[in-house]
This record gives structure tokens, sequence and C-alpha cells, in this order.
């Protein structure tokens, strides 16, 4: 624990919760050469530390007004069924001492069972599919839990290198409590044979870190005769603990 | 010690962010009658110069009266008092690279240290190319004597500063995300 890290408390009197700063390794660095949009992308100049202050230690808590009964299931948003292997995709979301974060949005996107994206910038010839939109949208409950329905993504290509392919995967948009713990990440399917060349997946450089990206294939959710099932769980920051709190520590 | 568990890495959102971060009325922070409403419009470039047409700019702010309408704001959660006020913002990049927030100013808010927090939001910038969101703060040009007091912008190298600023136009302000440049916007490690 770092000093900046502790709880601020001071002549203020403003008592503000801390979120511990990420391990240097736990993301993926902005420059990633691998993965060549970064290299223009990338900011040159090291980041500067910026204290977690009160719009830091807060965040937007949304979520309620903006689900659709189906947002959930991609499988039930058209009068159709979309093509591809069906799958059930859940987890829960906790922050990093195992504490759940209820009631927080999850947004999902993906390519389509044939690894198309429902963009007009997506222009690869692989199938669109009408009953598909590969968007989703579910709030966590009081345990922190989240499940989708959808299909498989398919892999598809793109022309980061040669003979390049995005490994299938499933984009996860989170808002936690606070802007301290927005998070966007990937979701990747275990045993997918294409990891070795993909540059965005091995961007992150500690192969724990890397891990928690696979979801878990869970046979005991595998509902049976109609889908498989993948368990995807998503640790976001903890926080510091403080002096005054009586920690609950369950988990 | 709680059990520390390991986080979930960040990754890119990707060329087909539009897809699935795309609100109706993500730009709107507060609703489109909200009087003294205003936009900040801004475009966002890269190292080479062009329009990055596929990033996203989420914006986080106090209502008009310094408060949060969350459980972790010390003072207390507090309703906005401005009707519809959402704090939240979102908004794509379009075919220009140009992004676009309507919202009004903030409040200014004190700082554990007793000092004051400028008006300012703070803005994640998601997209392609970029592994892991970036952080930067918005502060109002037209505010100097708060600007030159706020402890973040005294943090930041003088000939920086500038780069945290959005200036006044005819319907708002205009701020500008430079990636990389001379001109590098300041991004923060939060």
């Amino acid at each position: 624990m770092t000093t900046q890290d502790t709880v601020h408390q001071a002549n203020s009197g403003l008592v503000l919760p801390q979120y511990r700063r990420d391990d240097v390794d736990a993301h993926p660095p902005l420059l990633s050469p691998g993965y060549k949009s970064t290299v223009a992308r990338a900011p040159k100049h090291p980041l500067i530390h910026l204290p977690q202050r009160l719009t830091e230690v807060t965040g937007p808590l949304l979520g309620e007004g903006r689900l659709g009964a189906l947002d959930h299931d991609l499988t039930r948003q058209h009068d159709g069924e979309p093509q591809g292997q069906r799958i059930i995709v859940h987890g829960r979301v906790r922050d990093g001492d195992g504490r759940p974060v209820p009631r927080t949005l999850v947004e999902i996107w993906q390519a389509n069972a044939a690894g198309r994206y429902r963009d007009a910038r997506d222009t690869w010839p692989a199938p669109l599919d009408p009953h598909f939109e590969g968007v989703g949208r579910a709030l966590t409950d009081d345990q922190g839990r989240y499940r989708f329905v959808t299909v498989q993504p398919g892999a598809y290509p793109w022309r980061n290198h040669d003979n390049a392919w995005r490994p299938a995967h499933i984009h996860f948009s989170l808002f936690g409590r606070a802007f301290t713990q927005r998070l966007v990440t990937q979701m990747y399917f275990p045993g997918d044979p294409l990891f070795f060349q993909d540059p965005i997946f091995n961007s992150v450089r500690d192969p724990f870190a890397r891990e928690r990206m696979i979801a878990r294939y869970d046979h005991a959710t595998t509902a049976p005769e109609w889908a498989l099932a993948y368990e995807f769980d998503i640790v976001l920051r903890g926080r510091e603990s403080t002096p005054f709190e009586d920690e609950d520590d369950d988990e | 010690m709680s059990e520390r568990l390991g986080v979930m890495p960040a990754q890119t959102v990707g060329p087909y962010l539009h897809i699935g971060l795309r609100w109706p009325d993500g730009p709107y922070v507060v609703p489109e009658t909200t009087p003294g409403a205003f936009w900040i419009r801004g475009r966002i470039v890269d190292g080479t110069g062009e329009p990055v047409v596929d990033a996203m700019v989420e914006s986080w702010q106090a209502d008009p009266d310094g408060r949060f309408d969350h459980p972790d704001d010390p003072r207390g959660a507090r309703p906005p008092t401005l009707a519809g006020f959402r704090g939240f913002g979102r908004s794509e990049t379009d075919g220009q690279g140009c992004y676009r927030l309507w919202t009004v100013k903030p409040g200014s808010l004190p700082e554990p240290d007793g000092g004051t927090e400028a008006p300012h939001l703070t803005l994640s910038v998601f997209g392609r190319g970029l592994l892991h969101r970036l952080v930067t703060r918005l502060y109002f040009a037209d505010e100097p004597a708060a600007n030159s007091a706020d402890p973040v912008l005294r943090s930041v190298e003088a000939h920086r500063r500038d780069t945290l600023l959005a200036n006044p136009t005819a319907d708002g302000f205009r701020f500008d995300i430079h990636l990389q440049g001379d001109h590098e916007t300041v991004f923060f490690a939060v």
C-alpha cells in the first residue's frame, strides 16, 4: 500500500473510499506493437497519477430503466432464431476483495456464428444473420450474477498480420459502482487454437491474467438438449480497506 | 486482510463498438430541454493526424451544485435539483472522428486536503487500437480563477495544461483529444 492510495482524510473532513491501483501487468500496455493500430494511438507521454477524488470514486449507477425484457437473450430478439450453437454465458461480477457488485449494467456485443458483425464497417464476406443483432444487456442481481443466452460467435479474419484471425470472443462492458471500476474487456472460449497468433489476447503479458479472460465450460449449467454453458466471472478493482469500516470478509 | 482477487484485464472495444455501445440518448448528460445546456464537441486525432472514427468518449460529472447522487459521496447521496440530470454521457465518434455531449457545467468540488476542484468532467476514451481506456479531465477555459487553484491542473506541467481546457464556441465548448503529437492530451492513471 502506498501513501497516495490510503484513505483520504484531512482538513476538509471528507473521507473518500480509495480503489487499489492495478498491478503493472494486470492490463495490457497501451503500446503493444504486435497490435498495429496501437502504434499511432497509444499516448507517448507517461500517464500522470490522478488522485481519486469525488468524481473518480463515484460513477453512474445506470441500468434499471435501460433494459428491455429480452435484452439478455440474443436468440429471442427477432421473429426467428439465429443460426449457430446456442450457449448460456453467465457469471459473477465481484470486486478485488470478493464482494459482489450488485445491480450493475453489463453490456455485450459479438459477431454472429459465421464471424460477422452487424456493422456496416464489417465487410468480410461471411453471411449476416437476419435473426441476430449480436447485442445484449443485463443487470447483475443482488449477488452480482448475470446471465445471457446467445450463440457461439465465429472467428473472423483481420488484416493486422499475415493470415490473422481473431479468436472467437464476446465483448463485455462493465460500470461497477465507481468511475475507477469502469472496464471493457473480451471473453474468450477455452481451447481456442487461435490464441497463439492473436496480439490482442496476448497483449496481456501476465499468463495468469490472460487466463482470466477465458470462460470456463460449465457442464453443471449446460442445459440438457438445449444449450452449452460457459461461466465467466469478472473481477473489478477492489478498495483499500479503511479503519472506519468493519470489513465483512465472508467471501 | 481481505482475499485479493486478480482483476480482469482490459481489452480494446475493437472496430465494431458502435453496435454494442451506442445509446440513442448517449450524448445527453441532461435532457434536451434543459435551460442553459450546451454542447461539448471535439475531435479525436491519432499520431498521424488522422481522425479516430472508431472511438467513444464517456463523461462523468457532478451536478451544478457539485453533488453526486451516489452512496460513496461522503456528503450523502443527493438527487440532483436539475430534473433529469444523469451526470453520465456517452458518444461514439462519427466519420470525422467527432463526438458530442449535451450538458451543463458541474459545480466546484471540495477535496480532502481542504482545497477546491474547479468544475470538470472526467472522461474515458475507448477505441480500436486502445487496449485500455484512456482517462482525462475536461476543464472550462472560461473559469481561469477556479482553474488556477485546481490541484489536478496544478499537478500537470504548465505547458501541457491547456490540453485539458475546453474553449468556448458558439454553441458550447470545444475539446479535441490528441492521442499523440505536439499537443498530446494529458492522460491520467486513476
